[in-house]
Protein backbone atom coordinates (compact mmCIF):
# COMPACT_ATOMS: atom_id res chain seq x y z
CA UNK A 1 0.00 0.00 0.00
CA UNK A 2 2.62 2.73 0.89
CA UNK A 3 4.37 1.69 -1.89
CA UNK A 4 1.64 2.34 -4.57
CA UNK A 5 0.40 5.62 -3.06
CA UNK A 6 4.09 7.28 -3.14
CA UNK A 7 4.18 5.60 -6.48
CA UNK A 8 1.43 7.39 -6.99
CA UNK A 9 2.52 10.52 -5.57
CA UNK A 10 5.65 10.54 -7.41
CA UNK A 11 3.77 10.37 -11.07
CA UNK A 12 1.75 13.45 -9.68
CA UNK A 13 4.70 15.11 -8.93
CA UNK A 14 6.49 14.26 -12.67
CA UNK A 15 3.28 15.97 -14.15
CA UNK A 16 3.39 18.96 -12.34
CA UNK A 17 7.21 19.26 -12.88
CA UNK A 18 6.35 19.22 -16.65
CA UNK A 19 3.71 21.25 -17.75
CA UNK A 20 4.38 24.23 -18.40
CA UNK A 21 6.52 23.28 -21.29
CA UNK A 22 5.07 24.35 -24.76
CA UNK A 23 2.69 27.23 -25.39
CA UNK A 24 4.29 29.65 -27.64
CA UNK A 25 3.69 32.70 -28.59
CA UNK A 26 1.95 33.78 -31.63
CA UNK A 27 3.27 35.41 -34.52
CA UNK A 28 2.67 38.63 -35.66
CA UNK A 29 3.48 39.46 -39.12
CA UNK A 30 3.88 37.03 -42.10
CA UNK A 31 6.62 38.58 -43.26
CA UNK A 32 10.24 37.24 -42.89
CA UNK A 33 13.77 37.49 -45.01
CA UNK A 34 16.56 34.67 -44.69
CA UNK A 35 19.79 35.09 -45.43
CA UNK A 36 22.44 32.79 -45.91
CA UNK A 37 26.32 32.71 -46.41
CA UNK A 38 29.80 33.30 -44.78
CA UNK A 39 30.07 32.37 -41.09
CA UNK A 40 32.51 35.10 -40.53
CA UNK A 41 29.43 37.33 -41.02
CA UNK A 42 27.39 35.34 -38.55
CA UNK A 43 28.57 37.70 -35.54
CA UNK A 44 27.69 41.05 -37.38
CA UNK A 45 24.61 39.58 -39.21
CA UNK A 46 23.17 38.15 -35.81
CA UNK A 47 23.48 41.58 -34.21
CA UNK A 48 21.86 43.30 -36.68
CA UNK A 49 19.01 40.66 -37.41
CA UNK A 50 18.29 40.71 -33.66
CA UNK A 51 17.71 44.52 -33.49
CA UNK A 52 15.80 44.31 -36.48
CA UNK A 53 13.70 41.52 -35.55
CA UNK A 54 12.66 43.21 -32.01
CA UNK A 55 11.70 46.40 -34.27
CA UNK A 56 9.67 45.45 -36.73
CA UNK A 57 8.37 41.85 -35.85
CA UNK A 58 9.63 40.42 -38.64
CA UNK A 59 11.21 37.04 -38.27
CA UNK A 60 15.01 37.00 -39.85
CA UNK A 61 16.86 33.64 -40.18
CA UNK A 62 20.37 33.59 -41.04
CA UNK A 63 21.97 29.86 -42.22
CA UNK A 64 26.00 29.88 -41.61
CA UNK A 65 26.95 28.00 -44.38
CA UNK A 66 29.76 29.54 -45.56
CA UNK A 67 30.09 32.51 -48.77
CA UNK A 68 30.27 30.08 -51.48
CA UNK A 69 27.34 28.32 -50.08
CA UNK A 70 25.16 31.99 -49.97
CA UNK A 71 25.90 33.39 -53.37
CA UNK A 72 24.86 29.47 -54.97
CA UNK A 73 21.61 29.66 -52.25
CA UNK A 74 20.69 33.36 -53.22
CA UNK A 75 21.41 32.56 -57.12
CA UNK A 76 18.86 29.89 -56.94
CA UNK A 77 16.21 31.72 -55.14
CA UNK A 78 16.62 29.76 -51.69
CA UNK A 79 16.94 32.29 -49.60
CA UNK A 80 16.86 36.06 -50.10
CA UNK A 81 20.34 37.76 -49.13
CA UNK A 82 23.15 36.00 -49.93
CA UNK A 83 26.01 36.48 -47.27
CA UNK A 84 29.80 36.39 -49.19
CA UNK A 85 32.94 37.28 -46.92
CA UNK A 86 34.68 37.92 -50.71
CA UNK A 87 34.07 40.41 -53.05
CA UNK A 88 31.86 38.44 -56.24
CA UNK A 89 33.60 37.02 -59.15
CA UNK A 90 33.09 38.87 -62.84
CA UNK A 91 31.21 35.47 -63.50
CA UNK A 92 28.72 35.43 -60.67
CA UNK A 93 28.17 39.37 -61.57
CA UNK A 94 27.21 38.01 -64.67
CA UNK A 95 24.75 35.31 -63.77
CA UNK A 96 22.91 38.43 -62.82
CA UNK A 97 24.17 39.06 -58.93
CA UNK A 98 24.78 42.47 -57.23
CA UNK A 99 26.86 43.12 -54.65
CA UNK A 100 26.23 45.76 -51.80
CA UNK A 101 29.50 45.70 -49.67
CA UNK A 102 27.72 45.66 -45.46
CA UNK A 103 30.92 46.53 -43.90
CA UNK A 104 34.84 45.86 -44.21
CA UNK A 105 36.58 43.39 -42.02
CA UNK A 106 39.75 45.30 -41.34
CA UNK A 107 42.81 42.53 -39.58
CA UNK A 108 45.16 44.26 -37.64
CA UNK A 109 48.53 42.73 -37.25
CA UNK A 110 49.81 43.16 -33.83
CA UNK A 111 53.34 43.08 -31.97
CA UNK A 112 54.55 43.58 -28.45
CA UNK A 113 55.60 47.14 -27.55
CA UNK A 114 59.01 46.61 -27.47
CA UNK A 115 59.47 45.20 -30.92
CA UNK A 116 61.40 47.55 -32.96
CA UNK A 117 59.89 46.73 -36.35
CA UNK A 118 57.41 49.29 -37.53
CA UNK A 119 56.11 48.28 -40.95
CA UNK A 120 56.05 44.79 -43.13
CA UNK A 121 54.67 44.38 -46.55
CA UNK A 122 51.58 41.50 -47.01
CA UNK A 123 54.17 38.81 -48.47
CA UNK A 124 56.67 38.94 -46.08
CA UNK A 125 53.54 38.57 -43.62
CA UNK A 126 52.70 35.22 -45.70
CA UNK A 127 56.06 34.03 -45.39
CA UNK A 128 56.27 35.21 -41.40
CA UNK A 129 53.16 32.96 -40.37
CA UNK A 130 54.15 29.69 -43.21
CA UNK A 131 57.18 29.58 -41.26
CA UNK A 132 59.37 30.74 -44.48
CA UNK A 133 60.68 33.35 -41.88
CA UNK A 134 61.80 32.55 -38.66
CA UNK A 135 63.70 34.97 -36.87
CA UNK A 136 63.08 38.78 -36.36
CA UNK A 137 65.85 40.23 -37.81
CA UNK A 138 65.46 39.01 -40.94
CA UNK A 139 62.96 41.54 -41.10
CA UNK A 140 64.70 44.46 -39.69
CA UNK A 141 63.93 43.20 -36.14
CA UNK A 142 66.18 41.77 -33.56
CA UNK A 143 67.60 38.74 -33.05
CA UNK A 144 64.96 36.04 -32.12
CA UNK A 145 62.82 33.75 -32.89
CA UNK A 146 59.28 34.78 -34.16
CA UNK A 147 56.00 33.39 -31.84
CA UNK A 148 53.07 32.97 -34.19
CA UNK A 149 49.82 33.76 -32.50
CA UNK A 150 46.54 32.64 -34.21
CA UNK A 151 43.07 31.60 -33.73
CA UNK A 152 41.48 28.50 -33.28
CA UNK A 153 39.97 26.92 -36.44
CA UNK A 154 36.41 27.79 -37.35
CA UNK A 155 37.15 31.32 -35.94
CA UNK A 156 36.13 33.99 -38.65
CA UNK A 157 39.33 36.30 -37.76
CA UNK A 158 41.84 33.15 -38.19
CA UNK A 159 39.73 32.58 -41.71
CA UNK A 160 39.65 36.29 -42.42
CA UNK A 161 43.38 36.41 -41.87
CA UNK A 162 44.35 33.29 -43.73
CA UNK A 163 42.32 33.57 -46.55
CA UNK A 164 43.43 37.37 -47.31
CA UNK A 165 47.28 36.56 -46.95
CA UNK A 166 46.67 33.70 -48.96
CA UNK A 167 48.35 31.22 -46.29
CA UNK A 168 45.02 28.77 -45.56
CA UNK A 169 45.97 25.34 -44.02
CA UNK A 170 49.57 26.96 -43.89
CA UNK A 171 50.12 29.10 -40.89
CA UNK A 172 52.52 27.47 -38.45
CA UNK A 173 51.02 28.76 -35.12
CA UNK A 174 53.42 28.70 -31.33
CA UNK A 175 49.39 29.64 -30.07
CA UNK A 176 46.26 28.83 -30.88
CA UNK A 177 43.78 31.12 -28.79
CA UNK A 178 39.88 31.14 -28.27
CA UNK A 179 39.33 34.84 -27.82
CA UNK A 180 40.50 38.09 -29.27
CA UNK A 181 41.51 39.18 -25.52
CA UNK A 182 44.22 35.97 -25.22
CA UNK A 183 45.11 36.99 -28.02
CA UNK A 184 46.41 40.73 -27.30
CA UNK A 185 47.48 39.40 -23.74
CA UNK A 186 49.63 37.19 -25.50
CA UNK A 187 51.50 39.23 -27.42
CA UNK A 188 51.56 41.82 -24.85
CA UNK A 189 53.91 39.35 -22.77
CA UNK A 190 56.06 38.09 -25.10
CA UNK A 191 58.19 40.41 -26.65
CA UNK A 192 58.62 38.34 -29.89
CA UNK A 193 55.03 37.93 -30.67
CA UNK A 194 53.18 38.42 -33.40
CA UNK A 195 49.42 38.35 -33.85
CA UNK A 196 46.32 39.33 -35.60
CA UNK A 197 43.05 40.91 -34.12
CA UNK A 198 40.03 42.82 -35.51
CA UNK A 199 41.45 46.24 -35.86
CA UNK A 200 38.25 47.58 -33.14
CA UNK A 201 39.79 45.53 -30.37
CA UNK A 202 43.58 46.27 -30.56
CA UNK A 203 44.59 48.16 -27.24
CA UNK A 204 47.35 50.24 -26.13
CA UNK A 205 49.09 47.44 -24.66
CA UNK A 206 50.18 46.00 -28.11
CA UNK A 207 51.47 47.97 -31.26
CA UNK A 208 49.65 47.38 -34.88
CA UNK A 209 52.17 47.41 -37.55
CA UNK A 210 51.71 49.09 -40.81
CA UNK A 211 51.20 46.96 -44.08
CA UNK A 212 52.91 48.23 -47.18
CA UNK A 213 53.48 51.49 -45.15
CA UNK A 214 49.59 52.08 -44.37
CA UNK A 215 48.83 52.29 -41.15
CA UNK A 216 45.46 50.09 -40.08
CA UNK A 217 42.69 52.69 -39.41
CA UNK A 218 39.05 52.91 -39.53
CA UNK A 219 40.02 55.14 -43.61
CA UNK A 220 42.85 53.15 -44.72
CA UNK A 221 40.54 50.35 -44.47
CA UNK A 222 37.50 51.86 -46.19
CA UNK A 223 39.83 53.88 -48.73
CA UNK A 224 41.47 50.11 -49.18
CA UNK A 225 45.01 50.95 -48.61
CA UNK A 226 45.10 48.99 -46.10
CA UNK A 227 45.29 45.93 -47.33
CA UNK A 228 44.54 42.74 -44.55
CA UNK A 229 41.37 43.42 -44.99
CA UNK A 230 38.14 41.49 -46.55
CA UNK A 231 34.42 42.81 -47.39
CA UNK A 232 31.44 41.89 -46.08
CA UNK A 233 29.41 41.72 -48.96
CA UNK A 234 25.50 41.69 -49.38
CA UNK A 235 24.47 39.53 -52.53
CA UNK A 236 21.42 39.86 -54.38
CA UNK A 237 19.55 39.02 -57.52
CA UNK A 238 20.10 42.13 -60.24
CA UNK A 239 16.50 41.73 -61.72
CA UNK A 240 14.28 40.29 -59.10
CA UNK A 241 13.31 42.53 -56.59
CA UNK A 242 13.04 41.69 -53.04
CA UNK A 243 10.37 40.14 -51.11
CA UNK A 244 8.96 43.07 -48.85
CA UNK A 245 10.35 41.82 -45.65
CA UNK A 246 13.42 41.72 -47.29
CA UNK A 247 13.53 44.62 -48.90
CA UNK A 248 12.98 46.26 -45.44
CA UNK A 249 15.67 44.09 -43.45
CA UNK A 250 17.87 45.33 -46.78
CA UNK A 251 17.24 49.01 -46.09
CA UNK A 252 17.27 48.99 -42.58
CA UNK A 253 20.94 47.39 -42.55
CA UNK A 254 22.63 49.41 -45.05
CA UNK A 255 21.42 52.92 -42.63
CA UNK A 256 23.14 55.33 -40.54
CA UNK A 257 20.78 53.28 -37.86
CA UNK A 258 23.07 50.67 -38.92
CA UNK A 259 25.92 51.77 -38.22
CA UNK A 260 27.13 51.25 -34.44
CA UNK A 261 25.92 48.31 -34.68
CA UNK A 262 27.81 47.04 -37.42
CA UNK A 263 30.96 48.60 -35.51
CA UNK A 264 30.13 47.33 -32.35
CA UNK A 265 30.10 43.81 -33.89
CA UNK A 266 34.09 44.63 -34.65
CA UNK A 267 33.95 45.66 -38.49
CA UNK A 268 33.76 49.10 -40.18
CA UNK A 269 30.77 49.97 -41.82
CA UNK A 270 30.99 50.91 -45.46
CA UNK A 271 28.55 53.37 -44.81
CA UNK B 1 -2.90 8.72 12.00
CA UNK B 2 -3.74 8.37 8.03
CA UNK B 3 -2.60 11.81 7.24
CA UNK B 4 0.92 11.12 8.98
CA UNK B 5 1.21 8.25 6.40
CA UNK B 6 0.38 10.43 3.90
CA UNK B 7 2.79 12.91 4.36
CA UNK B 8 5.93 10.01 4.99
CA UNK B 9 4.85 8.41 1.91
CA UNK B 10 4.68 12.20 -0.30
CA UNK B 11 8.15 12.82 1.11
CA UNK B 12 9.45 9.54 -0.02
CA UNK B 13 8.21 10.14 -3.21
CA UNK B 14 9.84 13.70 -3.70
CA UNK B 15 13.26 11.83 -2.14
CA UNK B 16 13.30 9.09 -4.83
CA UNK B 17 12.31 12.29 -7.73
CA UNK B 18 15.65 14.37 -6.22
CA UNK B 19 17.40 10.76 -6.28
CA UNK B 20 16.51 9.63 -9.87
CA UNK B 21 16.93 13.05 -11.18
CA UNK B 22 21.15 11.83 -11.22
CA UNK B 23 20.88 9.19 -12.29
CA UNK B 24 18.87 10.12 -15.40
CA UNK B 25 21.53 12.95 -15.87
CA UNK B 26 24.43 10.43 -16.04
CA UNK B 27 22.21 8.23 -18.12
CA UNK B 28 21.27 10.94 -20.67
CA UNK B 29 25.00 12.33 -20.97
CA UNK B 30 26.06 8.83 -21.33
CA UNK B 31 23.66 8.05 -24.18
CA UNK B 32 23.85 10.91 -25.67
CA UNK B 33 28.02 11.00 -25.88
CA UNK B 34 27.53 7.27 -27.39
CA UNK B 35 24.91 8.27 -29.74
CA UNK B 36 27.01 11.80 -30.95
CA UNK B 37 30.23 10.21 -30.59
CA UNK B 38 29.97 7.39 -32.75
CA UNK B 39 28.78 8.36 -36.09
CA UNK B 40 32.22 10.66 -36.81
CA UNK B 41 34.19 7.73 -35.54
CA UNK B 42 32.53 5.49 -38.18
CA UNK B 43 32.95 7.99 -40.91
CA UNK B 44 36.45 8.38 -40.13
CA UNK B 45 37.47 5.57 -39.00
CA UNK B 46 38.55 3.94 -35.55
CA UNK B 47 42.01 3.37 -36.42
CA UNK B 48 42.63 6.43 -38.24
CA UNK B 49 40.57 8.58 -35.58
CA UNK B 50 42.52 7.16 -32.27
CA UNK B 51 45.97 6.67 -33.53
CA UNK B 52 46.22 9.49 -36.56
CA UNK B 53 48.79 11.92 -36.01
CA UNK B 54 47.32 15.30 -37.34
CA UNK B 55 44.47 17.17 -36.51
CA UNK B 56 43.42 19.42 -39.10
CA UNK B 57 39.86 20.24 -38.57
CA UNK B 58 38.92 22.85 -40.82
CA UNK B 59 41.77 22.60 -43.38
CA UNK B 60 40.71 21.89 -47.35
CA UNK B 61 41.40 18.63 -46.85
CA UNK B 62 40.46 17.72 -43.13
CA UNK B 63 42.23 15.07 -41.23
CA UNK B 64 41.13 13.78 -38.23
CA UNK B 65 43.68 12.19 -35.63
CA UNK B 66 43.39 12.69 -32.01
CA UNK B 67 46.31 10.85 -30.99
CA UNK B 68 48.33 14.24 -29.98
CA UNK B 69 45.26 14.70 -27.86
CA UNK B 70 45.25 11.49 -26.23
CA UNK B 71 49.27 11.08 -25.57
CA UNK B 72 49.39 15.04 -24.18
CA UNK B 73 46.47 14.36 -21.98
CA UNK B 74 48.23 11.17 -20.52
CA UNK B 75 51.73 12.87 -20.28
CA UNK B 76 50.68 15.89 -18.67
CA UNK B 77 48.34 14.19 -16.31
CA UNK B 78 51.03 11.79 -15.52
CA UNK B 79 53.30 15.45 -15.12
CA UNK B 80 50.82 16.82 -12.75
CA UNK B 81 51.01 13.66 -10.69
CA UNK B 82 54.95 13.20 -10.59
CA UNK B 83 55.24 17.46 -9.70
CA UNK B 84 51.75 17.05 -6.95
CA UNK B 85 52.03 13.78 -5.75
CA UNK B 86 55.68 14.23 -3.61
CA UNK B 87 54.49 17.86 -2.09
CA UNK B 88 50.63 16.73 -1.55
CA UNK B 89 52.24 13.37 0.23
CA UNK B 90 54.40 14.61 2.35
CA UNK B 91 52.40 17.92 3.58
CA UNK B 92 49.74 15.58 4.65
CA UNK B 93 52.11 13.50 6.17
CA UNK B 94 53.30 16.69 7.91
CA UNK B 95 49.97 18.17 8.70
CA UNK B 96 48.30 15.21 9.78
CA UNK B 97 50.91 13.60 12.32
CA UNK B 98 53.95 16.51 12.91
CA UNK B 99 52.46 19.32 12.75
CA UNK B 100 51.46 21.58 16.11
CA UNK B 101 47.55 22.76 16.64
CA UNK B 102 47.53 26.15 15.41
CA UNK B 103 50.11 25.43 12.10
CA UNK B 104 47.45 22.62 11.11
CA UNK B 105 44.55 24.36 11.18
CA UNK B 106 45.85 27.60 9.54
CA UNK B 107 47.65 25.10 6.64
CA UNK B 108 44.37 22.98 6.32
CA UNK B 109 42.45 26.48 5.98
CA UNK B 110 45.12 27.23 3.06
CA UNK B 111 44.34 24.28 1.80
CA UNK B 112 40.73 24.17 1.19
CA UNK B 113 41.53 27.69 0.21
CA UNK B 114 43.54 26.25 -2.48
CA UNK B 115 40.49 24.04 -3.82
CA UNK B 116 37.80 26.93 -4.34
CA UNK B 117 39.88 29.10 -6.49
CA UNK B 118 38.17 28.75 -9.90
CA UNK B 119 40.14 26.87 -12.84
CA UNK B 120 39.87 30.21 -14.80
CA UNK B 121 41.97 32.28 -12.05
CA UNK B 122 44.44 29.20 -11.83
CA UNK B 123 44.83 29.62 -16.05
CA UNK B 124 44.53 33.47 -15.82
CA UNK B 125 47.64 33.48 -12.97
CA UNK B 126 49.25 30.78 -15.27
CA UNK B 127 48.97 32.97 -18.44
CA UNK B 128 50.34 36.30 -16.73
CA UNK B 129 53.20 34.53 -14.25
CA UNK B 130 54.20 31.36 -15.18
CA UNK B 131 54.12 31.41 -19.09
CA UNK B 132 56.53 34.74 -19.01
CA UNK B 133 58.53 33.12 -16.68
CA UNK B 134 59.18 30.00 -18.54
CA UNK B 135 60.23 31.65 -21.22
CA UNK B 136 62.77 33.72 -19.39
CA UNK B 137 63.93 30.66 -17.26
CA UNK B 138 64.05 27.89 -20.42
CA UNK B 139 65.25 30.67 -22.61
CA UNK B 140 62.05 29.11 -24.86
CA UNK B 141 60.53 31.29 -27.75
CA UNK B 142 57.28 31.14 -25.92
CA UNK B 143 56.59 29.52 -22.08
CA UNK B 144 52.83 28.28 -23.38
CA UNK B 145 53.86 24.73 -23.42
CA UNK B 146 52.93 21.52 -21.91
CA UNK B 147 55.53 22.12 -19.02
CA UNK B 148 53.27 25.26 -18.08
CA UNK B 149 50.37 22.75 -18.10
CA UNK B 150 51.59 20.16 -16.09
CA UNK B 151 52.52 22.78 -13.06
CA UNK B 152 49.68 24.10 -13.11
CA UNK B 153 47.94 20.94 -13.18
CA UNK B 154 50.03 19.61 -10.34
CA UNK B 155 48.57 22.93 -7.78
CA UNK B 156 45.65 21.95 -8.87
CA UNK B 157 45.42 18.27 -7.59
CA UNK B 158 47.15 19.39 -4.33
CA UNK B 159 44.33 20.10 -2.39
CA UNK B 160 42.54 16.57 -3.34
CA UNK B 161 45.40 14.33 -2.74
CA UNK B 162 46.32 16.40 0.64
CA UNK B 163 42.72 16.17 1.79
CA UNK B 164 42.49 12.32 1.32
CA UNK B 165 45.87 11.40 2.44
CA UNK B 166 44.96 13.41 5.70
CA UNK B 167 41.46 11.75 6.00
CA UNK B 168 43.64 8.52 5.34
CA UNK B 169 46.52 8.84 8.04
CA UNK B 170 44.15 10.32 10.73
CA UNK B 171 42.05 6.62 10.63
CA UNK B 172 45.00 5.21 11.26
CA UNK B 173 44.47 3.66 14.70
CA UNK B 174 46.59 5.31 17.51
CA UNK B 175 47.54 1.78 19.26
CA UNK B 176 49.33 1.13 15.74
CA UNK B 177 51.88 3.92 16.18
CA UNK B 178 52.07 3.86 19.77
CA UNK B 179 53.35 -0.03 19.55
CA UNK B 180 56.12 1.00 17.04
CA UNK B 181 56.91 4.32 19.58
CA UNK B 182 56.96 1.75 22.43
CA UNK B 183 59.66 -0.73 20.21
CA UNK B 184 61.64 1.95 20.12
CA UNK B 185 61.29 3.53 16.23
CA UNK B 186 62.03 7.08 16.30
CA UNK B 187 58.51 8.95 15.44
CA UNK B 188 59.57 9.90 11.60
CA UNK B 189 60.63 6.09 11.19
CA UNK B 190 56.80 5.57 13.08
CA UNK B 191 54.95 7.66 10.25
CA UNK B 192 56.71 6.12 6.71
CA UNK B 193 57.30 2.63 8.31
CA UNK B 194 53.88 1.80 10.07
CA UNK B 195 51.66 4.93 9.55
CA UNK B 196 51.75 5.30 5.62
CA UNK B 197 51.47 1.48 5.23
CA UNK B 198 48.50 1.37 7.23
CA UNK B 199 46.52 4.05 5.34
CA UNK B 200 47.76 3.32 1.90
CA UNK B 201 44.96 2.47 0.14
CA UNK B 202 43.44 5.71 0.99
CA UNK B 203 46.73 7.32 0.14
CA UNK B 204 45.92 5.46 -3.52
CA UNK B 205 42.59 7.12 -3.84
CA UNK B 206 43.96 10.20 -3.07
CA UNK B 207 46.35 9.65 -6.01
CA UNK B 208 43.44 8.09 -8.67
CA UNK B 209 41.00 11.51 -7.57
CA UNK B 210 44.14 13.61 -8.39
CA UNK B 211 44.40 11.53 -11.96
CA UNK B 212 40.73 12.34 -12.45
CA UNK B 213 40.88 16.25 -11.90
CA UNK B 214 44.00 16.66 -14.11
CA UNK B 215 42.34 14.97 -17.05
CA UNK B 216 39.09 16.48 -17.15
CA UNK B 217 40.68 19.82 -16.28
CA UNK B 218 40.47 22.31 -19.41
CA UNK B 219 39.42 25.91 -18.76
CA UNK B 220 43.13 26.46 -16.99
CA UNK B 221 45.31 23.79 -19.37
CA UNK B 222 43.51 26.00 -22.40
CA UNK B 223 45.02 29.30 -20.85
CA UNK B 224 48.42 28.12 -20.28
CA UNK B 225 49.00 25.41 -23.24
CA UNK B 226 48.92 27.18 -26.70
CA UNK B 227 46.25 24.76 -27.86
CA UNK B 228 48.30 23.77 -30.99
CA UNK B 229 47.58 20.16 -32.25
CA UNK B 230 51.38 18.81 -32.00
CA UNK B 231 52.78 15.87 -30.89
CA UNK B 232 53.36 16.55 -27.07
CA UNK B 233 56.92 17.69 -26.04
CA UNK B 234 57.69 19.64 -23.00
CA UNK B 235 58.45 23.36 -24.40
CA UNK B 236 55.72 22.72 -27.11
CA UNK B 237 52.65 24.46 -27.91
CA UNK B 238 50.21 21.20 -27.19
CA UNK B 239 46.53 20.41 -26.96
CA UNK B 240 44.80 18.39 -24.48
CA UNK B 241 41.46 16.38 -25.19
CA UNK B 242 39.55 18.77 -23.05
CA UNK B 243 41.02 21.66 -24.71
CA UNK B 244 40.69 20.38 -28.29
CA UNK B 245 36.60 19.90 -27.30
CA UNK B 246 36.45 23.09 -25.80
CA UNK B 247 38.83 25.65 -28.41
CA UNK B 248 36.67 24.42 -31.40
CA UNK B 249 33.08 24.06 -30.43
CA UNK B 250 32.06 27.14 -30.70
CA UNK B 251 32.21 27.51 -34.61
CA UNK B 252 32.40 23.99 -35.21
CA UNK B 253 29.90 22.39 -37.85
CA UNK B 254 29.38 19.11 -40.02
CA UNK B 255 31.92 16.38 -39.15
CA UNK B 256 34.01 18.43 -37.63
CA UNK B 257 31.66 18.83 -34.83
CA UNK B 258 31.04 15.21 -34.67
CA UNK B 259 34.51 14.37 -34.17
CA UNK B 260 34.53 16.96 -31.29
CA UNK B 261 31.74 14.85 -29.59
CA UNK B 262 34.05 11.60 -30.38
CA UNK B 263 36.47 13.47 -28.30
CA UNK B 264 34.67 13.73 -25.65
CA UNK B 265 32.89 10.56 -25.74
CA UNK B 266 37.24 9.42 -25.47
CA UNK B 267 37.71 11.26 -22.62
CA UNK B 268 34.35 9.63 -20.98
CA UNK B 269 35.65 6.27 -21.39
CA UNK B 270 39.11 7.88 -19.77
CA UNK B 271 37.41 8.98 -16.81
CA UNK B 272 35.15 6.24 -16.75
CA UNK B 273 37.96 4.04 -16.52
CA UNK B 274 39.62 6.14 -13.61
CA UNK B 275 36.01 5.84 -12.08
CA UNK B 276 36.72 1.77 -11.73
CA UNK B 277 40.39 2.27 -10.71
CA UNK B 278 38.74 4.47 -8.17
CA UNK B 279 36.41 2.06 -6.82
CA UNK B 280 39.03 -1.04 -6.96
CA UNK B 281 40.90 0.69 -4.44
CA UNK B 282 37.86 2.67 -1.62
CA UNK B 283 36.34 -1.29 -1.95
CA UNK B 284 39.71 -2.58 -0.84
CA UNK B 285 39.95 0.10 1.68
CA UNK B 286 36.47 -1.00 3.00
CA UNK B 287 37.73 -4.62 3.43
CA UNK B 288 41.11 -3.80 5.34
CA UNK B 289 39.05 -1.21 8.01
Amino acid sequence: MRKISSLIMTTILCVVFLTGCGAKGTEKTNLSVSTDGSTSMEKVIGSLGEVFQEETEISFTFNPTGSGSGIKAVSEGRCDIGLSSRDLKTEEVEQGLTATILAYDGIAIIVNPENTVEDLTKETLAKIYTGEIINWSEVGGIDAEIVLIGREAGSGTRDGFESITGTEDACKYRQELTSTGDVITTVAQNPNAIGYASLASVKDTVKAVSIDGVVPSEETIKDGSYVVQRPFVLVTKTDAALSEGAQQFFDYITSDAAVEIISAAGVVAAK
Amino acid sequence: MRKTKFIENLIHGIFLILGLATVASVLMITIYLVVAGIPAIKEIGIFKFLFGKTWASTAAEPSFGILPFILTSIYGTAGAIVLGVPIGFFTAVYLSKIAPGKVREYMSEAVSLLAGIPSVVYGLVGMLVLVPEIRKLFHVPDGASLLAAMVILAIMILPSIIKVSITALDAVPKEYEEASLALGATPIETYFRVSVPAAKSGIATAVVLGVGRAIGEAMAVMMVSGNVPNMPSLFQSVRFLTTAVASEMAYSSGLQQQALFSIALVLFLFILMINVTLNFFLKKDGKEA
